[in-house]
């Protein structure tokens, strides 16, 4: 018998615009100790369904059936669904920071859990905790049990919350997204922290992310969902091996992982579509490679396939993989002639900590960097979060003052510039942030925030300064008709174009791209990069690009440096660093980061059955 | 922690030091003569510069301020030009009325104010949060006087004419020896002080709890089972308690300094009622006292206030 049923799950939350329908007519059934993943983009409904199925969405509509331990949680009372919270269904959440509580100590959260569904004394309930915190891999936990949750690392608190979910030995365990906020190296642990703890206390795991490659090591079955529908289902292992939806196969190509030199990654074409609507057809129909005419006008059946996939697709077979488009070579990669755009040595940052009253002490930043990018080069600077990667490249831009050191852009010494020269090399450098949605001004619209650089520079005015400002909407694939518009009205990978067309407005010397995809959905990831490359190769572009990421940082780079604790640990050409990594860094991170499987083209699969789809 | 409080009393001092200069510069340089207000208006040319002299007026303004400050430092605020008592003591005289006041007040609209703001919070968009702005919005646009004056009409003169009484005109009782005396002379002004100010707090509370109510914490206490009631009144209202506190720091002080208003229409001889009388006056040792006091307790609370933050979030510790 299944631990998890759910049969025509439909969940609908009614909002200010209209009805969104955020999961439509799902079903699945979860085993007794496998480790289920549910895999979408955001807006997929993934988080929401299991939320709503927890009684944890009080504004959703619910209807179908969802079956836990014999019984449907969606007739269940409040309080009986409640009381089934935490014992018998344990959540971990996506950002250990903010899902633990910043005024209790973790002890008593974890003790608190146990004490709402039990009535033990204060002193076991303690030594409970006490041995669950050990048995997740907190040292000294019997210390630790009274510290707060600013006072452990991020992988630390997820543990914390895993140990807070066990601690009843619930029948099931929903953790959602629950390495996504954590560094790369940690992310691999917490997972094998999940995988073991499933193995000792026979839980059941639902994993919901969105990273495919995350549940390609891990996961027994998963369901990909993609705007609130379930499009494929199954053993995991046939699905990786060769999606038979071409949604997942487009993901799983997508990646940046699987790069080939000189091939362009194929992306995802489009945007996810609103949840406001339902289309007549297939949600994926607008950006499926497979589309064929059926699939605009009648909503596809679920498919059954030998090897126990699902689909929920028109086609009868796996589909096949689109062609791959060539990059052209030429303009990547600089010669060694090339003249040297940015050239920086010797720099040092370090901060002065406690105040009048406190000690003071010294925090070193960056020590002793030595970078220099030459013109139509892309130089990679990789590392973990702290490691001072987006700290340098404000230092770059002339937002930070280093302690010492030089900072020469285009041939002109940065920290020896009076205000106005400052302001001159805006010309020379600019930047690309991480988050499309907080770094563009909510208030203006989207032609005066790229014709800003033209405003404040005087270079261009009124009909000029449009003309020119459309130009670049048109260069970075935005419609030019929509210069009026605000940042609101533009999805999350249009909103990194219009970072990316202020930018280019000045056709800097240098573009300085701080961790420019994390922020965006996998399938528009692709998308970004390929516009970046596509520029550089037309412009002539120079790149300093920040990630945390070694695979995103592969496709793009010629040269990359690996930062850890302020310092360049290996610099080096982008394959060097992939196939002989030096530094024991470089070979942690490169370990640590989970590349999804290639799919393959062609998959030994009969259809057996197809279920007419039946509107809920 | 020692040098931290050493650091801020220091600065503290040093305010209260600034206040008092600025606060002398300005009545030495504004219009007026107080020794023709003490002396009044028959008093002959020989009669005003003996009352300078007395009161050291005619001496140059560097050499009053020194002797000033001099006696400050010894605790010692000067005499009223008045009735010559010593400033401290008509302060200290004036006092419990003060605090009487703002102790009940303060207790009375944080009992209204952030319960009508939970409730307000808890159903956003219902008719409870309907009422609960509602209140919010009274409360927010009644001035203090207004409200005292109809609550004087209601509850004593109405009362009176119907041959009873209810509650009293006003006037102020000391709370020994009879403190239930005390509390029905304070009921009305308490009342009053505290339906405006619990109106602010209602609107801060359920700012601040719809706020903290979304949090991803709220979501993991709902996820282990905690009850409803669990939830908003410990991992909610621990977590809406800092901003309070701030505003609270901040209104008692002001109040302690003198609620001018509320005194005046209950009759309570409190400090701001010296105030008031000492500015009619020109009475300037009084002001300086009197303005001194709110220096004092506006930086001793911002203090306080500081310490108790340190208590509340364990992440500024």
């Amino acid at each position: 018998m299944p631990v998890l049923e759910a049969r025509a799950l439909t969940v609908s939350i009614p909002t200010e615009d209209g009805v969104v329908h955020a999961v439509q007519n799902v079903s699945f059934a979860i085993e007794a100790g496998e480790l289920f993943g549910v895999a979408g983009e955001s807006g997929s409904g993934k988080s929401v369904m299991m939320q709503a199925i927890l009684g944890l969405l009080p504004n959703a509509d619910i209807s179908g059936q969802v079956l836990f331990e014999g019984q449907d949680l969606l007739q269940l009372p409040a309080r009986a669904l409640r009381q089934m919270r935490g014992a018998r269904i344990g959540m971990i959440f996506q950002d250990p920071l903010s899902s633990l509580h910043p005024y209790y100590t973790i002890g008593s959260q974890i003790t608190e859990a146990i004490q709402v569904h039990e009535k033990v004394s204060a002193t076991a309930a303690r030594a409970r905790a006490v041995d669950m915190l050990a048995k997740v891999g907190i040292a000294n936990a019997s210390e630790r049990f009274d510290s707060f949750p600013h006072q452990f690392s991020g992988g630390m608190r997820q543990r914390v919350m895993i140990a807070m979910a066990l601690i009843l030995n619930p029948a099931l365990i929903i953790a959602d997204e629950p390495t996504t906020a954590l560094d790369v190296t940690v992310q691999a642990q917490i997972v094998a922290l999940l995988d073991q703890m499933r193995r000792e206390f026979g839980t059941t795991v639902v994993m919901i992310t969105h990273d495919l490659g995350l549940l390609s090591s891990v996961a027994d079955r998963i369901m990909v969902m993609y705007a609130g529908n379930r499009m494929e289902y199954g053993p995991a292992e046939p699905i990786f091996r060769a999606p038979a939806h071409p949604y997942t196969a487009g993901l799983l190509r997508s990646s940046p992982a699987h790069y080939a030199a000189g091939a362009e990654v194929i992306a995802i074409p489009g945007k996810p579509p609103s949840l406001l609507h339902k289309p007549a057809g297939c949600v994926f129909a607008p950006r499926c490679a497979n589309a064929m005419p059926v699939c605009t006008t009648q909503h596809p059946p679920v498919r059954q396939f030998s090897d126990g996939v699902h689909t929920q697709c028109w086609l009868e077979a796996t589909p096949a993989a689109p062609a791959t488009r060539l990059a052209a070579e030429q303009g990547r990669g600089a010669s060694d002639g090339a003249p040297v755009v940015l050239d920086i040595s010797d720099i040092e940052l370090s901060f002065t900590t406690g105040g009048v009253f406190g000690r003071t002490g010294k925090f070193q930043v960056l020590k002793g960097i030595n970078l220099s990018v030459r013109r139509g080069e892309t130089l990679g600077l990789v590392g973990e979060s702290g490691c001072g990667k987006s700290t340098l490249a404000r230092v770059i831009a002339g937002l930070i003052a280093p302690s010492s050191g030089t900072v020469v852009l285009d041939g002109i010494e940065m920290s020896s510039l009076d205000p106005a020269g400052w302001r001159e090399t805006r010309k020379h450098v600019q930047l690309v942030f991480q988050d499309p949605f907080g770094s563009l001004n909510p208030r203006r619209r989207v032609g005066a925030i790229i014709g800003d650089p033209f405003r404040i520079h005087g270079v261009a005015k009124g009909a000029e300064r449009k003309r020119r400002v459309q130009e670049l909407m048109e260069l970075v694939g935005l419609n030019p008709e929509h210069y009026n518009r605000f940042p609101s009205e533009f999805s999350g990978g249009q909103r990194q174009r219009i970072g990316i067309a202020r930018a280019l407005a000045l056709n800097p010397g240098l573009i300085i791209f701080d961790e420019p995809v994390s922020a965006l959905d996998v399938s528009i990831q692709a998308q970004i990069l390929n516009l970046m490359r596509d520029l550089q190769q037309r412009l002539g572009l120079t790149y300093l690009f920040i990630s945390h990421d070694l695979a995103v940082v592969r496709q793009v780079c010629d040269r990359i440096a690996v930062m850890d604790k302020g310092q360049i640990v290996e610099l080096a050409a982008a394959e060097d660093i992939y196939t002989r990594p030096q530094h024991d860094y470089t070979r942690t991170l490169l370990a640590a980061s989970v590349v999804p499987p290639r799919p393959e083209d062609h998959a030994d699969r009969q259809l057996v059955e197809t279920i007419q789809w039946v509107a809920a | 922690m020692i040098r931290f409080l050493a650091g801020r009393l220091a600065f503290a001092a040093l305010i209260l030091f600034a206040l008092s200069t600025f606060v002398f510069v300005l009545f030495f340089v504004a219009p007026g003569d107080p020794a023709r207000l003490v002396a009044g208006d028959k008093a002959t040319e020989t009669q005003l510069i003996q009352i300078r002299s007395n009161l050291g007026l005619d001496r140059p303004i560097h050499e009053q301020y020194l002797s000033f400050l001099g006696r400050a430092a010894q605790g010692d605020l000067g005499y009223s030009y008045r009735n010559q008592q010593p400033v401290l003591t008509l302060i200290a005289n004036r006092l419990p009325a003060t605090v009487s006041l703002v102790i009940g007040g303060v207790i009375l609209w944080l009992s209204v104010g952030i319960p009508v703001g939970i409730m307000s919070a808890r159903h956003p968009g219902g008719w409870r949060d309907r009422l609960g702005q509602g209140f919010i919005l009274v409360g927010l646009s009644f001035p203090t006087f207004v409200l005292g004056m109809v609550s004087l009409y209601v509850f004593y003169f109405l009362p009176r004419q119907a041959g009873f009484t209810l509650f009293p005109a006003g006037g102020f009782k000391p709370f020994w020896p009879n403190p239930a005396i005390w509390a029905w002379h304070m009921a009305l002004p308490w009342a009053t002080v505290a339906l405006t100010t619990a109106a602010v707090y209602a609107r801060l509370t359920r700012g601040q709890m719809l706020e903290v109510m979304s949090e991803d914490y709220i979501r993991t206490a709902r996820a282990k089972g905690v009850p409803e009631h669990k939830v908003v009144y410990k991992h909610g209202l621990r977590a809406t308690l800092t901003p309070l506190v701030t505003q609270l720091g901040a209104d008692i002080a002001f109040l302690l300094g003198g609620a001018i208003v509320i005194e005046q229409v209950y009759g309570l001889q409190g400090v701001g009622a010296l105030a008031i009388q000492a500015v009619n006056n020109q009475d300037r040792p009084v002001i300086i006292g009197v303005v001194l006091l709110g220096g004092f307790f506006i930086v001793i609370s911002n203090i306080v206030v500081d310490i108790i933050y340190s208590l509340l979030d364990p992440r500024v510790r």
